[in-house]
């Protein structure tokens, strides 16, 4: 049994089962011999056989030995963990879309190319941006994307010389890892008292170099950048771009438009803002959008929408219309994605789009920033609340005064937490903030849920100064304890081998 | 807290300890508590040129990547190997067996921007407000 498993308790499947217990339910498939070359046949996988009864054991066992939305309150900043509506995957269930083939002809695919139209369209209106691409398969696939566009952009226009990203200490985490991989210098700009991008820092590394500043607003303090007009001049003044992380997209839907405030480019999460499941490292969807002057350098295809002969207007702004997937951008960056991208993802996010509407998404982000909101003040009277004003959709609380009084850090407050039946908040980011913890409970927890963990969090900070042990020992009723995360980190086994 | 008395600190958290033209170089006690559990330490190349308050690694802990600058001018003169399979010895012994890289010193007189041990105390105490 390897280590892990014996941890846990439980075998892994392939550690189960002996040669020919399968159950034959179903008829046999016709043998691998009939039609694969002897050459890639191999006989030496040791393939598990075990009976339906125990694969449905195993995994139902394994299912109640993790942790969920489905399951309980999951407030981790900056992810967005909302609660993800059935009907969305009951729509991209529909056999018409989920059987599409990837090369079905535009003709025989309207139906799914209408959605993908109308889904570009919707979020080009909410973030007031000219055009998106749905290709990105990520938030941070989508970062990258950005970047490339940008690179061409300079090319283009002949300012190669444009090298660096500034990327300031309230932005999202991913943002200097993409900007580097793309080939960019990193500067990273510390925030001001206020923890806003402050402007006089700002003109001091801003210059010939300049290629793009990146920002999300709120920033990851769950601050509004109030002076974010007057940002996107100076860059624009010093001939840089604006991008916008869509991380936190979900503070601003219907009340304020990334487009409006000056960025040039953004990309969105459906998977956070458009309740598609956090696929657990699996398929995402990260919509990039882009000002007018970038629209050429998307990645390809593109939904293109004509008017049809004879086409009668109705209530549906696309009927009428037919569509096809234009391929032929010339300045395009190519496709970051095979196909369609993620199109059930697309499907998903349309369908929340439209169940909620326009006023509906207004109200989705003004209750998400009511309830962090709410949350914030009744949690400041025992954990310190850094930044004490009113915040976005998230805020960051710190636990350095405790830390001092009781060694007890954020991370044994996070490990605790999951004792009490609640997911941990992010930890330990924005890196500006020691021993931070940063919570985003989103609209869809009721006041009960909210005044429940508010509770905890009291009862475990009183614990911490009366006893810190017991919270030094946390988590006790997980399956897993304290792991050795230096282990975890250095020596990671990741891979079962049968022989 | 107090420091090592016969350290100098920059405020980036490291300590140097320079005896006659060489300095050795390592990350504080307060610089290892506040990183957590480290995993990684990227070191400079041995023989290369490093200038004072540049970057010249990285320290990756459970927490955060974080760079890391050097406090002194000069050449590299050896880097800790030990710290290859054991990186923990950081945060065991920071002022001690923790330590990261040794320097021929190129500008004697650039240790007047360091900090004595008793305004490093002072920085600290703010920091940890």
């Amino acid at each position: 049994m390897s280590q892990l498993a014996s941890e846990m308790g439980t075998p892994l499947i392939f550690e189960q089962g002996q040669n020919g217990r399968a159950n034959r339910y179903f008829a046999r498939a016709e043998s691998a011999a009939d039609y694969l070359p002897a050459e890639v046949l191999r006989d030496d996988l040791m393939l598990p056989e075990n009976t339906e009864l125990d694969v449905v054991r195993h995994y139902t066992r394994l299912s109640q030995r993790t942790f969920g939305i489905d399951l309980g309150f999951y407030p981790l900043g900056s992810c967005t963990m909302k609660y993800n509506p059935r009907i969305n995957d009951a729509v991209a269930n529909l056999p018409g879309l989920r059987d599409l083939h990837p090369f079905a002809p535009d003709e025989m695919a309207q139906g799914a190319l209408q959605i993908m139209y109308e889904l570009e369209r919707s979020l080009a209106s909410l973030f007031g941006m000219a055009a998106f691409s749905l290709n990105p398969a990520a938030g941070a696939h989508a970062e990258l994307a950005a970047l490339l566009v940008a690179k061409k952009y300079f090319r283009e226009r002949g300012e190669s010389g444009r090298n660096t990203v500034i990327v300031p200490d309230t932005a999202h985490g991913t943002n200097p890892a993409s900007a580097a991989m793309c080939g960019f210098r990193v500067i990273s700009l510390r925030s001001d008292e206020r923890g806003r991008v402050g402007l006089d820092e700002l003109e001091k590394v801003l210059g010939p170099e300049t290629a793009v500043c990146m920002m999300t607003n709120p920033n990851t303090l769950g601050l509004f950048e109030d002076h974010i007009v007057e940002i996107a001049k100076s860059v624009h003044d010093a001939g840089g771009l604006m991008y916008y992380d869509g991380a936190n997209a979900n503070a601003l839907m219907g009340n304020a438009r990334p487009g409006d405030m000056g960025f040039d480019l953004m990309h969105l999460n459906t998977h956070k803002t458009f309740t598609i499941p956090h696929g657990g490292g699996g398929a995402g969807h990260g919509p990039l959008g882009v000002a007018a002057h970038l629209t050429d350098y998307l990645p390809i295809p593109v939904v293109r929408a004509s008017k049809m002969p004879n086409g009668k207007p109705t209530k549906f702004v696309s009927d009428g219309l037919t569509f096809s997937l234009d391929f032929d951008l010339p300045k395009s960056i190519g496709p970051m994605r095979s196909f369609w991208s993620n199109f059930a993802h697309a499907v998903r996010a349309l369908a929340y789009m439209y169940a909620n509407g326009a006023q509906g998404l207004k109200r989705v982000s003004e209750l998400a920033v009511l309830n962090a909101n709410y949350l914030r003040v009744k949690i400041a009277p025992f954990l310190e609340t850094p930044y004490p004003e009113i915040c976005r959709h998230e805020f960051v609380a710190s636990a350095q005064k405790l830390k001092k009084e009781t060694g007890v850090r954020a991370l044994d407050i996070a490990k605790a937490l999951l004792d009490r039946g609640y997911m941990a908040p992010t930890m330990y980011f924005p890196l500006l903030v020691p021993e931070c913890l940063m919570i985003e409970p989103t609209e869809t927890e009721s006041k009960e849920t909210l005044d429940g963990f508010v509770e905890s969090l009291r009862e475990i900070v009183e614990t911490a100064r009366r006893d810190p042990k017991q919270i030094l020992d946390a988590p006790t009723k997980t399956v897993v304890g304290r792991i050795d995360e230096t282990r975890a980190a250095r020596q990671p086994d990741l891979r079962w081998q049968s022989h | 807290m107090s420091q090592p008395q016969e350290l100098l600190f920059s405020k980036e958290h490291e300590w140097v300890k320079v005896d006659g033209d060489v300095a050795t170089v390592g990350i504080t006690d307060y610089a290892q508590n506040s990183l957590g559990d480290i995993v990684y330490v990227e070191l400079p190349k041995v023989g290369s040129t490093i200038n004072q308050f540049g970057n010249t690694g990285v320290i990756e802990s459970v927490k955060a990547v974080s760079d890391l600058f050097t406090p002194v001018s000069g050449e590299v003169l050896e880097v800790n190997t030990g710290l290859e399979t054991d990186p923990a010895l950081v945060n065991r012994e920071p002022f001690g067996g923790g330590w990261l890289f040794k320097v021929k010193l190129s500008k004697a007189n650039e240790t007047s921007h360091l900090l004595a041990p008793e305004s490093y105390d002072q920085l600290v105490a703010e920091e940890g407000r």
